[in-house]
């Protein structure tokens, strides 16, 4: 079981790149919740969603002490950070927030300069898939076949070429 | 029920709601419950149905009134101040005998409140928010799949009983994506005829009439007794609960909805520790399934409900329980949720109760 | 012997329970020759309100549905959207239409919900014992009102037609009186027309018609007759006010 919460600014994708996880997951583990934040803050404000994967039953679908937090702005990490479980892995987008600033000593803690590689290959929207590859990669528990097949079978054909592009952000993550 | 769907709650109710033969949805905007009418909104004109965003909450209501009165499965839904204002209609349809579903994702009350999840509207949908002697079936769902199962059952059973049910979620419940798979769908056509409807005499029928009013109290009296009678029919045969390792409970736990989720973290915590705890939780509110809680007092010690509100289910557990045991509360109000940890610790504190013989 | 007058098929063989001197009789009856004429009573729902004509179900032999304060059109919303073909009308007083069911009045005419209104102004509210209606005249002596009807405390008269001429889903808006011969037959006609109007689909269709309420008016039936005349068609002038036949 692995509970992760994603945050970021509204507009980020924090919500959608919850979902690709949770769909995936859902076909590799079985059990998912995903649980979003709503209301004014979803625009333009905080935004956050929170994702259980689980070969179990999943009891509460709230989060209070994340394995994974993937955060995509500073508000957001100065917010949960202090919530990771010891032992739990905080992945950050080093293009948004401050790498140098300092961390908890007792969780792991991946720097990628997610929006940055995203604009490299095109699209410096997608940086949220590139934090979903990474934490697909640092999860291990989806194969990340998995994530691209869900990625390819949810989109209408109209938009196939931005799945493409969304597979592409995902694998650069991934190979981070 | 092979495929399975990743979806909110909200959405599968409206799904679930089409697929057990409603056609007619009658609503309003309100969050956090607007996705499923945005859902009716998207699907029910591709699968012959009608969507109607109504002019209020009040017009909503009335529609079903009129839709459930002409023989259709008709439903509206709202969170919490759309319900209120949804109870005028609510005891017109109750005294009219008329089936329908009303769905409250609920939030955080009094007044328009918080827009988070919450359990605060037990005592309006349980004990009659609108006037009169009535009631209505009250289903409580902890996920999204239990949604989709309690939506059509409720559809079934208002037919059954001809009178309004409710789906009692909240906005957590409501906003959460979870895997849920569906029933076959069934036609409108598949269902059986009402012969009560106001569908037009065809000159072949005495006139069929919908009403709630009986200006000779006498006449009144005897039809509320009626409907009381078939009320005790469905407290004997429609309470529906889920327990969970009650056999040797020390403590039992009782919670609703999401509630019983986040219960059930605490327990499983708990037994971990070699705590022996339970849970009871009701899925129908209405009828509310005293006798389970009557039967467990004999060997359980205490009981703690556990809610998002200031304490509403813990009054019927209290009648359930009769006095035989302390029956202890703890929630969280105003959209707040409980967490794990603070049943946890309210369950520890009982146990320092007990040794003290406070319990 | 030939029959030159009998009670319409849809209208029930029973007494009424209106006051004497009461138009709502003469507007039933009208209701159901019309209803009789188009062949078109086994499709008929109606929806009665509350008011006076709360207990219309009693009186009439085609389905209907009773409904809280105001609510009419929504119920009638409700029938109709699950039965578009059959014939819907709702009958209201100008306390359930122009008061509390101004918001289901207003927005069913916008939705150009194809149903049918009969709507009875007699400038007061009749059931409750005669208080003050949103189309009491100014000046009107009522129980709310027992110095007259003033513009700075209640405001001015609600003039309904007026008011859903504006709105382009209504197809068919008329007032009428059934204060004289000519004028109840020209009351048969606007019915007609309104009634019409729905078979033909053309959308929101709604009939005003001036009465009296002579127990609460305080005044002889002929009497009353005459102040409807003198007052209430000035301030509600007849005539048709929106006809997109």
């Amino acid at each position: 079981m692995a509970e992760i919460m994603l945050a970021g600014f509204g507009g980020q994708g924090v919500l959608f790149a919850g979902k690709v996880i949770a769909k995936a997951g859902m076909e590799a583990l079985k059990n998912v919740s995903w649980l979003p934040s709503y209301g004014p803050e979803m625009r333009g404000g905080t935004c956050n969603c929170k994702v259980i994967v689980s070969d179990g039953q999943i009891a509460s679908p709230d989060i209070a002490e994340p394995d994974f937090l993937l955060a995509m702005n500073a508000p957001s990490l100065d917010k949960f950070e202090g919530k990771v479980r010891a032992g739990g892995t905080i992945i950050m987008d080093s293009s948004l927030i401050d790498s140098k600033r300092t961390f908890r000593k007792d969780v792991n803690i991946v720097c990628i300069p997610a929006k940055k590689i995203a604009e490299k290959i095109g699209d410096g929207r997608l940086g949220n898939m590139v934090m979903t590859g990474c934490f697909i990669s640092r999860y291990g528990k989806i194969p990340l076949a998995k994530v691209v097949d869900c990625m390819r079978r949810s989109v209408s054909k109209a938009k196939s070429s931005l799945a493409e592009l969304n597979i592409k952000m995902l694998k650069a993550g991934y190979a981070f | 029920m092979a495929e399975k769907f990743l979806m909110k709650g909200n959405e599968a109710v409206a799904e679930a709601a089409i697929r057990s033969g409603c056609r007619y949805f009658f609503g309003y905007p309100i969050t956090p419950q607007t996705e499923l009418a945005a859902y009716m909104a998207k699907n029910m004109p591709k699968r012959g149905g009608v969507f109607l965003q109504a002019e209020s909450e009040i017009a909503a209501i009335n529609m079903v009134y009129g839709a459930a009165g002409a023989g259709a499965r008709a439903m509206t839904s709202s969170s919490s101040p759309g319900i209120s204002l949804k109870q005028e209609g609510i005891s017109y349809i109750a005294g009219a005998d008329l089936p329908c579903v009303i769905v409250n994702m609920a939030r955080g009350g009094p007044g328009l409140g918080s827009i988070q999840g919450s359990q605060a509207d037990y005592f309006q949908a349980t004990k009659g928010g609108g006037h009169g002697d009535y009631h209505m079936l009250v289903f409580a769902p902890n996920s999204v799949q239990e949604l989709v199962d309690m939506t059509a059952r409720a559809f079934d059973k208002a037919d059954e009983y001809r009178m309004p049910a409710m789906i009692l979620g909240d906005g957590m419940l409501g906003q959460m994506m979870e895997p849920v798979g569906f029933f076959e769908p069934k036609e409108p056509e598949e269902l059986p005829k009402k012969e009560w409807a106001t569908d037009g005499t065809g000159m072949k029928r005495k006139k069929n009439i919908i009403n709630s009013l009986y200006l000779e109290s006498e006449i009144l009296e005897r039809l509320n007794i009626e409907r009381y009678e078939r009320y005790a029919q469905i407290c004997e045969r429609e309470p529906l609960f889920e327990e969970i390792n009650t056999e040797d409970a020390e403590i039992i736990i009782t919670a609703y909805g999401m509630s019983a989720r986040i219960a059930v973290s605490a327990m499983t915590a708990l037994r971990k520790e070699g705590v022996r705890v339970g849970i009871i939780r009701p899925i129908t509110l209405w009828p509310f399934p005293s006798e389970i809680f009557a039967r467990r007092a004999a060997n359980a010690k205490a009981f703690l409900c556990v809610e998002m509100s200031m304490g509403q289910m813990v009054e019927d557990v209290r009648l359930a329980v009769d006095g035989k045991r302390p029956v202890y509360f703890c929630g969280r109000t105003g959209g707040m949720t409980v967490e794990p940890d603070a049943v946890y610790e309210e369950v520890k504190r009982i146990l320092k109760l007990k040794t003290a013989g406070g319990m | 012997m030939a029959t030159v007058f009998k009670r319409p098929h849809p209208l029930s063989d029973v007494s009424n329970t209106y006051c004497p001197g009461c138009t709502h009789g003469i507007i039933h009856r009208l209701a159901a020759e019309v209803i009789e004429e188009l062949g078109i009573e086994g499709d008929t729902i109606g929806v009665a309100p509350v008011g006076c004509s709360v207990v219309a179900y009693n009186f009439f032999e085609f389905d209907v549905q009773q409904a809280a304060h105001g609510r009419a059109p929504a119920v009638a919303t409700g029938i109709k959207r699950v039965h578009p073909d059959k014939f819907v009308f709702t009958y209201q007083g100008d306390g359930d239409l122009a008061a509390i069911g101004t918001a289901e009045t207003v927005h069913a005419a916008a939705r150009g919900e194809n149903i049918s209104i009969i709507f009875v102004n007699n400038a007061i509210y009749g059931m409750t014992g005669g208080q003050m209606a949103p189309t009491s005249l100014v000046g009107q002596v009522t129980q709310t009102t027992p110095y007259g009807r003033k513009i700075e405390n209640q405001g001015y008269p609600i003039k309904v037609c007026e008011m859903l001429s504006t709105i382009e889903g209504a197809a068919y808006i008329e007032r009428v009186s059934v204060d004289s011969i000519p004028n109840i037959k020209k009351t048969k006609a606007a019915i007609r027309n309104a009634f019409e109007c729905q078979l033909d689909k053309k959308g929101f269709s709604l009939v005003e018609i001036l009465s009296t309420c002579p127990t609460n008016w305080g005044m002889e039936p002929a009497e009353a007759m005459e102040w409807l005349r003198e007052n209430m068609m000035k301030q509600y002038p007849l005539g048709v006010y929106c006809d997109k036949r």
